[in-house]
């Protein structure tokens, strides 16, 4: 029954990766990367992570996308992207090399993979990944993490103001 | 639906991170009740710091374990503090006649320096991978924006650009790699991660050494070691000096902490499989980083340079992993401290507005002009070096002996190799101060702040080099 869930969406979220890479527009690819999030998020949902799967879908596919959209129209990126494009396309050294690191990262995964052993599945609760959960323990034995992640964002959102201030004093 | 238990909070042991960070949000908010003038925002810093420090005693018996293992405070955490908030009040004093002189009037400068305090403190005393990532962003975020605060000038931007895209990219090893240690572990805390080691828990060896190599090169990169070192020049050239000398020392140090704790403590059951690409990358770093320096003319490029080397020298005692290795790593990272910002203190206080005479030519005649600043520069260097009686040669010593205490003979002669190579580019300048007339006029900025970090620096470096032992009893 997982797997008649998975199958089409796992194969969905991989053809639309390939459609973020070889679509010619921006908007195309910005448009397949949300498609793909999405499917993301199903596998999440099939893991039984309903929490993740919700967050996936408002971060990534919400505020994470509108953002890249929003680059995507001011910068008008279409001119630019070409000439990094041309630059790279005859370059054959390169492209051998990468090729190379490819094929040897693709050999050692499936030597791992297939090595490996993962002993026996650990029995997970029955509410794991629930929001409940993961707000419990978000404020029991994670809240240190959670409250000095408050400190990073305001470091981060005063250092964003301080770059992008109109106002050279 | 049962009740949540309400979470264990030990707000003593994090009375250095409330304070400081209480502190770094007043200066933001008084900072828009002043005018042009921001030097108060500076004093208001400083206090923060010393405060801050002080409050790290909170505890009498050490150490103590607070928030579910996930944050210690040790005499190991304690020196850090002290070290960090040294470190950061000397870059501040620095900070106040350069800015002005530089026009560089934000006062998010002083807030951003004490968050990236209290991202240090956090690193130091952290031991839980999800601590330790938020203490590296904490630091990184606000050094991206601090070595690009020089908004007009093109190098500033090119620094922080290049620091935060590749910063970023680290970034991202970094997290894969604690996932995956995760994945293996079945733990983020480094407790956790070492008994499950030790009792062979590991779920899957090749996962676990993935994770490792992830983890060695995140933290390779924010600790500038050679090959993730190529950042360092262009950001040092480019920050504001007193943000170049912060950087060079204070975040290094932090990200040193961590990652001793990490390696030493919570991979030691496999270090049979680390140490030797721990080796490879401290040899790389010493070698690349004094040869390069030997190439360059610029003083903050020599600079650069000069620290990837002395993390080289530093990783040495993680690789070393005994307690004279822990208590060298903080030896060796004061007396950096004081050398560091004392060159770095004359550096500023020769430089004027639009000409900052960063090339070594520069300095020809210092030493007949300025005696006392060429008599400052040149123990600061020959600190760096490692020559006794000062600082440097302790530091070097105590690091080196740890090594090989613990064997690495091979590891060592390379070390002082190294450090004879080094004499090379530090007596260059020496040589530049005293022995070649005059080129350029001096026109020092002679601010009582800078003298005052370079006449501290000075005492420092010679205190340390001529009476160690109370400082290396307190860091056992």
């Amino acid at each position: 029954m997982e797997l008649f869930f998975f199958i089409p969406i796992a194969l969905l979220s991989v053809l639309l990766a390939f459609g973020v890479v070889f679509n010619k527009s921006p908007i195309g690819s910005a448009v397949s990367l949300i498609g793909m999030m999405l499917c993301l998020a199903g596998v999440f949902v099939i893991q039984s992570a309903h929490f993740l799967a919700i967050l996936q879908v408002l971060i990534y596919a919400g505020a994470i996308m509108v953002l890249f959209m929003f680059v995507i129209m001011l910068l008008n990126l279409k001119t630019a992207e070409d000439t990094v494009w041309k630059a790279r396309e005859h370059n054959t050294l390169l492209s051998v090399l990468t090729g190379f690191l490819v094929l040897g990262l693709v050999y050692k995964l499936v030597e791992i993979a297939t090595d490996a052993n993962f002993g026996p599945g650990m029995p997970v609760a029955e509410n794991f990944g629930t929001t409940e959960m993961v707000g419990a323990k978000l404020f029991t034995d994670y809240v240190l993490p959670f409250e000095v992640a408050s400190i990073l964002l305001l470091v981060a959102m005063i250092g964003a103001l301080v770059l992008a201030k109109t106002k050279t004093d | 639906m049962d009740m949540i238990p309400a979470p264990e909070i030990d707000l003593v042991s994090l009375a250095p991170v409330l304070v400081l960070s209480v502190f770094a949000m007043g200066v933001l908010i008084l900072d828009l009740f002043i005018g042009k003038n921001k030097t108060i925002l500076a004093y208001i810093s400083i206090a923060g710091l010393v405060v801050s420090a002080l409050c790290s005693f909170g505890h009498a018996d050490l150490p103590v374990s607070s928030f579910n293992g996930a944050y210690v405070v040790d005499n190991f955490s304690i020196f850090f503090t002290f070290i960090f908030a040294i470190s950061s009040s000397l870059a501040i004093l620095l900070s106040i006649n350069y800015n002005e002189q530089e026009g560089i009037k934000i006062g998010e400068y002083y807030a951003l320096i004490l968050f990236c305090t209290v991202g240090m403190i956090l690193l130091c005393s952290s031991t839980d991978m999800i601590m330790i990532f938020l203490g590296i962003e904490i630091v990184s975020i606000s050094l991206y924006i601090l070595a690009g605060i020089r908004r007009t000038d093109q190098r500033s931007n090119e620094a922080a650009l290049k620091y935060f895209l590749l910063g970023a990219f680290a970034t991202g090893f970094l997290l894969y790699g604690m996932a995956m240690i995760y994945g293996a572990t079945g733990t983020t805390k480094l407790a956790g991660i070492s008994s499950t080691i030790v009792a062979g828990g590991v779920k899957s060896q090749a996962i676990l050494l993935g994770g490792i190599v992830l983890l060695l090169i995140g933290f390779g990169f924010k600790v500038a070691a050679v090959p993730f070192h190529m950042w360092a020049p262009d950001v040092y050239q480019g920050a504001p000096t007193p943000i170049t000398a912060f950087m060079a020392v204070g975040p290094k140090a932090a990200v040193l902490a961590a990652f001793y704790r990490v390696f030493a403590d919570g991979f030691h059951g496999v270090a049979a499989s680390w140490e030797m690409a721990l080796m490879v990358v401290a040899v790389l770093s010493m070698f690349i980083g004094n040869l390069g320096a030997i190439m360059q003319t610029n003083i903050k490029r020599l600079l650069a340079y000069s620290s990837i080397s002395h993390a080289g020298y530093l990783l040495i005692a993680i690789i070393a992993r005994n307690s004279l290795g822990a208590s060298s790593l903080l030896f060796y990272m004061l007396t950096y401290l004081f050398t560091t910002f004392g060159v770095f203190g004359i550096v500023i206080i020769l430089g004027r507005k639009g000409n900052e005479n960063l090339e070594m030519e520069n300095y020809s005649g210092l030493g007949y002009k300025h005696p006392l600043l060429a008599l400052s520069m040149a123990i600061f260097l020959l600190s760096l070096g490692g020559l006794p009686p000062f600082a440097g040669f302790v530091g070097k010593f105590y690091v080196f002996s740890a090594a090989l205490q613990e064997g690495y003979v091979t590891l060592v002669v390379l070390a002082v190799l190294n450090s004879a190579i080094s004499f090379y580019y530090y007596l260059k300048v020496i040589v530049y101060m005293y022995m070649t007339d005059q080129k350029v006029e001096f026109q020092p900025t002679l601010s009582p702040y800078a003298l005052l970090v370079v006449a501290i620096a000075v005492l420092g470096t010679i205190q340390l080099g001529i009476f160690p032992g109370p400082v290396i009893a307190l860091a056992q």
